[in-house]
This record gives C-alpha cells, sequence and structure tokens, in this order.
C-alpha cells in the first residue's frame, strides 16, 4: 500500500479493499520504523490519526466519503492543529498545543484525510536545508544508500522526505522563497506553490507575511491537484486571501499540450547552474516539444535583483511577526525573570535558534529609523520591477521553465556555516514569491543518483494549467515513480 | 556595507534578544555579509515604481463590527507560561 498514489489509496478505500484504520495503522507501523533514518517527523499523533480513521470509516459507511476520506497525509508542522503539539521546529513552541485548527487543517479534516503527524523543518521556515529545526535535521532518502547523508532541502524538507521515504502519500508544506519547491526537487517529488491568496494562511505560524504561501507536496501531479482541491479557497479568516472561484484541478489533467508556448528564462540558465543538472533540465523541455509545446528564450532583467529584495523584505516581516513570541501568552518562557525586559530578552536569546535570530536583527535593522527608505521601500520598489518582468514574460509565452535548484542535494554541514552561502540555493525560486505567481517542482532526472527538479511557472492563478503540464509530462517520464534505495 | 558593534547592540534591544560579545561579535560578520548581499538594491533605478505591498494590489477587507467569537479564555490560558485568576502573569512592572 506505501507505494499507492492519493488516487489510488481512494480507490482501495472506495472500494472496501481496505478499512481507513487498517491503512492509517500500516502507514503508523511504516512511520515508527523507517523514519529513524530521516527524522521527517517531529511528532506522530498516532492516536488522534486511529480516532480520524475510524470517523473516516464512520463517515463512508454513512455516504459522505470524498475522495480524501480515510487517505492518510502528514502536515508541515507550521499549521496549527488543535490538541496536536506545533513547533514550527522551534524550542519556542516545544509544549505549545494548538487550542484551534489552521484553515488547511479544518479543510483536510472536513474532507475526512488522516493525519498522521508533524513533519520536520527549518526553525519557522527559514532555511533550506531543514538543518535549523531544533527538533534536529532531517536526512534525504535519496544518497543514503551511498552513506551518504544529504540534505532534503527546505524549509518543508520533513515533508518532502517523509513522501519521498514512502512513509505518506502526501504532505502538505508552506513556500515563502522557495520552501516547497527546492526540497520537493531535492527528495524527487511533485510540489506546488499556489498563486499568494490562493490558499488561507490562517492559523499557518508566519514568517513573512506577503511571501507565505501553503501548498501541496506529493509523488505525482493528479496527487496535488487532489490536495489543492481541498487547500484553496476564499477565507474571510486571512485577509490577504483571494475572494476568487476554485476549480476542480483534476478536470484539466488531460487537456492536451499541443501548442503550449514555453519560455526560457536566460537569467535562469546561467553559470550558476551546473552543466549536468543543465542538460537534465533541458531533456526535460524535450519531452515537452515532442507532446507538441514551442520553445523560446525569454530575459527577467531584474531576476538578478530577487535575493537582495528578498533579504529585506522577508527578514523584515518576519522581525514584526515573531515579536509575538514574548513568553507571556504561549510558548517558552525563561527562567526565574528578574524583570520584564530581563524575561522578553532572555525568552527569545533561548527560546529562538541563531538563523531566526540572524533574520529578526537584520528585519529589526532593515525597518529601523534611517533605514526605512534605503532598504524595506527600495525592497518593494525593486520587488514590482521583478513582478513586471514576470507579467510581461506572460504576454508572450504560457508557462516559463527553468531548473529548481543550481545543483542536487548537498551534503548535511555543507552550508551551515554561512547564512549566505543557504540563501543563494534559492536564486531560482525566490523571484516567483516576490511577484506572487504560482510554480511547481515536478521531477525530471537524476544527477549523481540525486533527483533533479524542473520549475513550471505561470501566470496569477495558473494552478490548473501548470498541473496539466506536469502531469502531461508524468505520464510520459517515469521520474516521480523512482524510490530511493 | 559593515554593521558596527553599537548598531548591533542598539538593534539587539529595539528586537528584545539578549547578546552576549561573542554573539555581537559573529553576528558582525554575518549581518555585513547579509548587508553586503542586500546593497545591491540601491544600484536598481526605482524612480518612478510604486513599492509593491501586496502582490495583486489587493486592499485591506474589512469585515463587519460584529461579535464573532466566542470567549475561550480557559483554553488559551492553559497554554500559558503562567495564569492565576483568569490573568497572566509577568514580573512586576510597578513599584
Amino acid at each position: 500500500m506505501h507505494n499507492k498514489s492519493v488516487a489510488e489509496l481512494s480507490r482501495e478505500l472506495e472500494s472496501g479493499n481496505v478499512s481507513s484504520v487498517e491503512l492509517a495503522q500500516q502507514f503508523l507501523d511504516r512511520v515508527k520504523r523507517e523514519d529513524e533514518k530521516y527524522n521527517s517527523f517531529i511528532t506522530v499523533s498516532e492516536e488522534q490519526a486511529l480516532a480520524e480513521a475510524k470517523a473516516a470509516d464512520e463517515m463512508r459507511a454513512a455516504g459522505k466519503a470524498t475522495p480524501w476520506t480515510g487517505v492518510p497525509f502528514a502536515h508541515k508542522d507550521i499549521f496549527c492543529t488543535n490538541g496536536v503539539r506545533t513547533t514550527c521546529g522551534s524550542k519556542m513552541l516545544e509544549n505549545f498545543v494548538p487550542p484551534y485548527d489552521a484553515t488547511v487543517t479544518a479543510n483536510f479534516r472536513a474532507a475526512g484525510a488522516v493525519c498522521l503527524g508533524k513533519t520536520n523543518m527549518d526553525e519557522f521556515a527559514m532555511g533550506s536545508s531543514s538543518e535549523s529545526s531544533y527538533y534536529g535535521a532531517t536526512t534525504n532518502p535519496w544518497g543514503l544508500g551511498a552513506g551518504d547523508k544529504r540534505v532534503p532541502g527546505g524549509s518543508s524538507g520533513g515533508s518532502a522526505a517523509a513522501v519521498a521515504a514512502r512513509l505518506v502519500p502526501a504532505a502538505t508544506g508552506t513556500d515563502t522563497g522557495g520552501s516547497i519547491r527546492q526540497p520537493a526537487a531535492l527528495c524527487g517529488i511533485t510540489g506546488l506553490k499556489p498563486t499568494y491568496g490562493r490558499v488561507s494562511r490562517y492559523g499557518m505560524i508566519a514568517f513573512a507575511s506577503s511571501l507565505d504561501q501553503g501548498g501541496p507536496m506529493a509523488r505525482t501531479a493528479e496527487d496535488a491537484a487532489l490536495m489543492m482541491n481541498v487547500m484553496a479557497g476564499h477565507d474571510p479568516k486571512d485577509s490577504t486571501c483571494i475572494d476568487r472561484a476554485v476549480p476542480d484541478y483534476t478536470a484539466t489533467l488531460n487537456e492536451p499540450l499541443k501548442g503550449l508556448k514555453i519560455g526560457l528564462p536566460k537569467e535562469y540558465f546561467s553559470d550558476q547552474l551546473s552543466p549536468a543538472m543543465e542538460e537534465q533540465v533541458r531533456n526535460a523541455i524535450r519531452e515537452y516539444e515532442k507532446l507538441g509545446a514551442t520553445v523560446k528564450e525569454v530575459s527577467l532583467p531584474n531576476a538578478k535583483l530577487a535575493i537582495a529584495a528578498y533579504y529585506v523584505i522577508a527578514p523584515a516581516e518576519a522581525s514584526a511577526n515573531l515579536s509575538r513570541f514574548d513568553g507571556v501568552r504561549y510558548g517558552y518562557r525563561c527562567e526565574d525573570p528578574k524583570d520584564l525586559m530581563d524575561m522578553y530578552t532572555r525568552t527569545r536569546a533561548e527560546g529562538f535558534g541563531s538563523e531566526v535570530k540572524r533574520r529578526i536583527l537584520v528585519g529589526t535593522y532593515a525597518l529601523s529609523h534611517g533605514y526605512y527608505d534605503a532598504y524595506y521601500l527600495q525592497a518593494q520598489k525593486v520587488r514590482r520591477l521583478i513582478q513586471q518582468d514576470f507579467l510581461n514574460a506572460f504576454k508572450d509565452v504560457d508557462v516559463l521553465m527553468s531548473p529548481v535548484t543550481p545543483s542536487p542535494a548537498f551534503a548535511q554541514g555543507e552550508k551551515t556555516t554561512d547564512p549566505v552561502a543557504m540563501y543563494l540555493e534559492d536564486v531560482f525560486t525566490i523571484a516567483i514569491n516576490l511577484a506572487g505567481i504560482p510554480a511547481m517542482s515536478v521531477p525530471a532526472g537524476f544527477v549523481d543518483g540525486l533527483p533533479v527538479g524542473l520549475q513550471i511557472i505561470g501566470d496569477h492563478f495558473s494552478e490548473a494549467r501548470l498541473l496539466n503540464a506536469a502531469h502531461q509530462f508524468q505520464q510520459v517520464t517515469d521520474w516521480h515513480q523512482r524510490e530511493p534505495k | 556595507m559593515s554593521i558596527s558593534r553599537e548598531d548591533i547592540e542598539k538593534v539587539a534591544v529595539l528586537a528584545r534578544i539578549k547578546v552576549d560579545d561573542e554573539q555581537v561579535s559573529a553576528l558582525e560578520k554575518d549581518l555585513g555579509n547579509i548587508l553586503d548581499l542586500v546593497d545591491q538594491l540601491g544600484a536598481a533605478d526605482t524612480d518612478s515604481v510604486e513599492p509593491m505591498a501586496h502582490p495583486l494590489d489587493a486592499v485591506q477587507k474589512l469585515r463587519a463590527d460584529e461579535v464573532t467569537e466566542t470567549n475561550q479564555r480557559e483554553a488559551f490560558q492553559a497554554i500559558a507560561p503562567a495564569t492565576e485568576d483568569g490573568l497572566y502573569l509577568v514580573p512586576k512592572v510597578i513599584e
């Protein structure tokens, strides 16, 4: 069962070949047996999962089943889950049990899906390797056979590793600068960052509010479409969420790609990209040409400024968002504070890890008196220039294609001492968040036995078209079916 | 652009994060590198460009001023570090 997709498991449940409780138990046993190697889960919520599975079986017996009823999955530990600890990878929230559900959590709950637990991540989603988690680093299932311990990418590295290792068929992720797409690429799975505002952020612990977006991580584009059907939609509890009709994302998966116009941004095929990676990405694009697509070069002249703009905007917003962790209402509080200031400063010094503190300090600096115009305002202007480049490109082409990362999964420890080297990991993904447009990572080959991701970028609200393009590619390739040894 | 020890100490107070001397030295280097990275923004010509706050330029929606939430004080305070008689406890602030 563990190799089956969400769509396949859904059919098994529908036909009565297996019950939700049996399925949940099988996957829970597998997590308990296998996850020692990966550390992809922070919390396994066995008791709640079995209760949800029992309820799912009852839901089906009552004739109220949805495609998700009884299907096991996991949430990134950034989505609040009522009654199940939610840590965001931080010591600050080690004992935090939310008294409410995130909207995404509530949506999966209403559909009858069975959440097995909460997946590991970079602390507060700040990182590209899942090494900054207070609960220990996650290991990429790929490369382990060769004795290598590779990073799974980040920040949604636990979700990516769990899906790649067949511990769950699907998991939620969040993407602020590449945190769904980069781990999906490095673990050889399929991930989608939706348009900003497509998925509610309510109850999704905030990092950079104008960039954060939740999305699906699964092995197939079809499963990602099934997740989007549950995740997307307007939510009055998130004032930035867009009120716009949600299509059935599975309905257009089989549209032919003949005539699809693909743009290749020349800035994303630069010398930062290793030749072996480029070869894999170009091969994937040739598959699209065989499916009837046409290809032309386009330019995103301001893309080179994306990392700089991001590392002003994201830390600035983070410094404001993370001010809520004050040791008063929930979360960690230091021992024996001597006064209020001592409580705040020691609680935050002890509760946050070093990367989170770095970003809060950079953001505080960028917003402080005398620097606001030079940094924050200028970054927001550059952000508009970057978005304009994409919108101009979409006047000519339907989608853009590029690599997701400059190189495959790197070794654990390789970039932990150099924050800027870690930041450059997101060089091909970050501009998409600044522009607020959707993009996918699709398995597209291997370099040195490690997965390579193809990035498919679309205009605002083009998720259905991206999923269609990914699904058609997955009908003629089997990269997404490969299993780590 | 470099950042001075004094700047780091000042920002740390604003951010309510305690830093010791050793950490300030490490931050001097790390924050300096990050600021070097972002300094290239200054070279971009943005004279006639409006800053972008929301990718779809959506404006803040307002809801009707109605009570929609029920009181859940007990549930919320059950996860607080210290409470007493329905109040959050913090170190004494008034002598």
